[in-house]
């Protein structure tokens, strides 16, 4: 439905290069643009600070994203020009020897390249029911890269971690407008820091990252939700006590459970940081609402995450789910990576609900509800696609 | 494919860390709010638009004068925004005028 907030929304956002519906019951249109820097065509959630959405017709492509697609999302101003040359990491807090490391420095170091999903916790936040205020992204809030650069842990021993330490505070160059506003850092508990696949990391899919991505270093940390990935990477700071900082006791919280669901107007009970991502599939060649011309098998083929862990299977139904019919996955570039699917189902003339639920290798699978909480996280249940055929 | 995808990771592997300096130009923003049915925007554009542009506003699902007063309470208490505590009530006509 076209209201007239929409359209106001809609002639607001310049410069426009097309509209696009992302499918939300209210407000759903948003404009596309190419004006970012190192960007090609993206969705426009927000000029300043830079909030950019992946059109899903890009993952129907990719097994990994491209850097001048991947999704962009900024609390804060941060520098417009950086030399890479001039660029210090400095490692401090809990630890035997400070050090204020350059890229060359860094580069000394055993260098790792990871396949990895970036998803923003609140990835699919405009389609929460009820709604909730936030970044109103549809399912583009996330990417798959081949991260590169060295290990967190490799550059924590250089440092020396002291015994006692128990968190990894990490920091950018993005800074507040305003004094009063908090510096966005996000903390690793020590366990995760030292774990083997937490990367400093300065290249992704062969290319220097893109300034709007975190040029010239961002923290990597597979299976969890980008919020910790911290661009611009330029603190690490090892602590002795658990960080009290804004936005870590207090932002980018969620029910504690499994699924961070919460009924809708129930009373706040308790709430942990949100981390670790769960498995999701998304089809990303049929979109939502899509009339289809008949034929004896309807080809359906999309991505998965398995959240933490590998993507085990992906399985499509058509019958709200009483049957499933396992999807082939694509190459499997690792755990962490993107899994694409493809799959067939026949769909007689008429209307359907396609699902298609992902298992990882843990055995988590997808549910069929959809998860809620009042901040628009972890969104992790099956997305259906309505589809008539004929 | 899958030779390709291999080769490439392991030419990754050796590739060094950025040398050349990097500078960008960002876009503007997307202008001020407008007025809605005879609402004045102007204490939302005076008060809103130094910290995020427009479209942070005009892409939210429709709100409720509580929920819009919890995220001008959020602003300024969290964010620090200095915004005048005079211009409330005329922010949230505005806010909830669509």
């Amino acid at each position: 439905m076209l209201t007239r907030r929409a359209l106001i929304a809609s002639a607001l956002a310049a410069p426009a290069a097309a509209q696009v519906d992302l499918g939300f019951g209210d407000n759903p249109l948003r404009s596309t643009t190419r004006a970012f820097p190192q960007k090609g065509e993206m969705i426009l959630q927000r000029s300043t600070p830079p909030l950019l959405e992946t059109p899903i017709s890009v993952f129907d492509a990719h097994d990994f994203t491209p850097n001048d697609r991947f999704f962009v999302r900024w609390h804060y101003p941060f520098p417009t020009e950086i030399d890479p040359a001039r660029h210090r990491l400095r490692v401090d807090g809990h630890v035997g020897k400070p050090l204020s490391l350059s890229l060359a420095a860094l580069a000394r170091l055993p260098r790792v390249a990871l396949a990895a999903v970036n998803q923003c916790a609140g990835n699919g936040r405009g389609m929460f029911a009820p709604r909730v205020p936030g970044a109103q992204w549809s399912n583009g809030a996330m990417g798959n890269a081949l991260w590169e650069g060295v290990r967190l842990k490799d550059v924590l021993a250089l440092a020396g971690v002291n015994a006692g330490a128990v968190a990894v505070r990490c920091g950018g160059l993005d800074a507040p407008l305003v004094e009063a506003a908090p510096d966005f850092a996000k903390s690793l508990p020590i366990d995760q820091a030292l774990s083997d696949d937490v990367l400093i990391a300065w290249g992704m899919n062969g290319a220097p990252l893109p300034l709007l991505n975190g040029f010239p270093l961002r923290l990597v940390v597979p299976g969890w939700y980008s919020t910790y990935w911290v661009k611009m990477l330029d603190h690490i700071e090892v602590l002795a006590k658990p960080d009290e900082g804004f936005w870590m006791a207090k932002a980018y919280r969620a029910p504690a459970n499994a699924l961070a669901d919460i009924a809708p107007g129930a009373p706040a009970g308790p709430v942990q940081p949100v981390s670790a991502m769960r498995p999701r599939a998304l089809v990303t060649n049929i979109v939502d609402g899509a009339k289809l011309p008949p034929r004896g098998l309807t080809p359906i083929q999309g991505v998965a995450l398995g959240g933490d862990q590998g993507v085990k299977a992906v399985e499509l139904s058509a019958d709200s789910g009483a049957s499933w019919l396992p999807a082939q996955l694509g190459p499997d570039h690792g755990r962490y990576s993107f899994r694409r699917f493809r799959g067939a189902l026949a769909l007689a003339p008429g209307k359907h609900v396609i699902l298609a639920r992902a298992t990882n290798a843990a055995g988590v699978t997808q549910p069929l509800v959809q998860n809620w909480n009042p901040s628009g996280y972890n969104r992790a249940g099956v997305d259906p696609v309505r589809v008539e055929i004929g | 494919m899958r030779l390709a995808l291999t080769l490439a990771a392991l030419i990754l592997v050796a590739a060094a860390p950025p040398t050349k300096r990097l500078s960008v130009t960002l876009p503007d923003g997307e202008g001020l709010l407008p007025e809605r049915y005879g609402v004045s925007a102007d204490a939302a554009n005076s008060n809103c638009l130094a910290c995020h542009s427009a479209a942070m506003i005009t892409a939210q699902p429709r709100l409720t004068r509580v929920q819009w007063g919890e995220t001008i309470a959020k602003m300024r208490n969290v964010y620090g925004a200095p915004i005048d505590p005079a211009d409330d009530k005329a922010i949230l006509d505005w806010l909830v005028a669509d």
